[in-house]
């Protein structure tokens, strides 16, 4: 049952990510975006990782589409953008992403797998394990992430202001 | 909460994780190639994003191990800084010259 899911939700997810790339319209392709955020975190709840599903929804699907969605409706890129006449850029740029996905699989073909499960705890993506964890061994990289937010805000402010006259 | 193990872990592989990844970030990459639309291009960027997460979930839940759940945490929280950034800097080359087309960028050289 659980793998017919898995199939199921692991093809959604390709189709979705593929209509993000050839639908002509920018605003389909956001909404299929979000579409595809949905389904990861499908998976993430398929994983037993429910704070990484609740987060991926919270963050992406919530903040980050919503500035993706707001930039484009205030841009108004309504009108079709003319895109490349011939496909030989398709051509190229399939068989490119191609070799890199034979590549990466014959890789994964020799490699060793195995599974060391030296501690079996299989409850790690729970809220309470993760947030001790982020909280005792990774609390300075947790300050940092804060750090960097401060920074992106100041240079988001940076660039957005008034141009002022030079003079 | 008991701790038995997903139903999942016998079900399904590890390397089909890591097989829907990679075509995630194929697809990815694909659409960074072609499209000309640069915030189009910058969408594909966040599906590799999020084709790495799932890489670094999987592993992380399969092997039991916390830290590759914590890296796809700092992981969404660059990402959502980068989103930020990078469109603002969106905004402002189109209040410059009027496109979001990224053959008309190349006029930006300086």
């Amino acid at each position: 049952m659980i793998d017919k899911i898995f199939y199921v939700l692991s093809a959604l997810t390709i189709i979705s990510a593929t209509l993000v790339i050839i639908s002509r319209h920018p605003i389909r392709s956001i909404l299929f975006l979000v579409l595809t955020f949905f389904l990861v975190s499908a998976h993430y709840v398929l994983l037993n990782a429910q704070f990484l599903a609740l987060v991926n929804i919270v963050v992406y699907a919530g903040a980050i589409m919503v500035l993706f969605l707001f930039v484009v409706m205030f841009l108004n890129l309504n009108e079709e953008m003319v895109e490349v006449k011939s496909y030989l850029p398709w051509f190229a740029a399939v068989i490119s992403g191609g070799s890199l996905m034979l590549i990466v699989t014959s890789a994964l073909e020799k490699a060793v797998l195995t599974s060391p499960q030296l501690v079996s705890n299989y409850n790690i993506g729970l809220v309470e394990n993760l947030g001790s964890v982020l909280y005792r061994e990774y609390l300075l990289p947790m300050e940092l992430s804060a750090v960097l937010f401060f920074i992106a805000m100041a240079g988001v402010m940076l660039l957005g202001r008034k141009e002022r006259i030079s003079e | 909460m008991e701790n038995q193990i997903p139903e999942i872990f016998n079900a399904i592989p590890h390397t089909h994780y890591v097989l829907l990844s990679t075509i995630l970030f194929v697809v990815g990459l694909i659409g960074v190639m072609i499209r000309k639309n640069v915030i189009i291009v910058f969408m594909c960027i966040e599906i590799m994003l999020n084709a790495v997460n799932l890489m670094l979930t999987s592993t992380s839940a399969y092997y039991s191990h916390a830290g590759g759940q914590i890296m796809v945490f700092f992981t969404m929280a660059v990402a959502a800084a980068e989103v930020a950034v990078g469109l603002a800097i969106i905004v402002m080359i189109y209040k410059n010259l009027h496109s979001t087309n990224i053959d008309v960028f190349q006029r930006l050289k300086g």
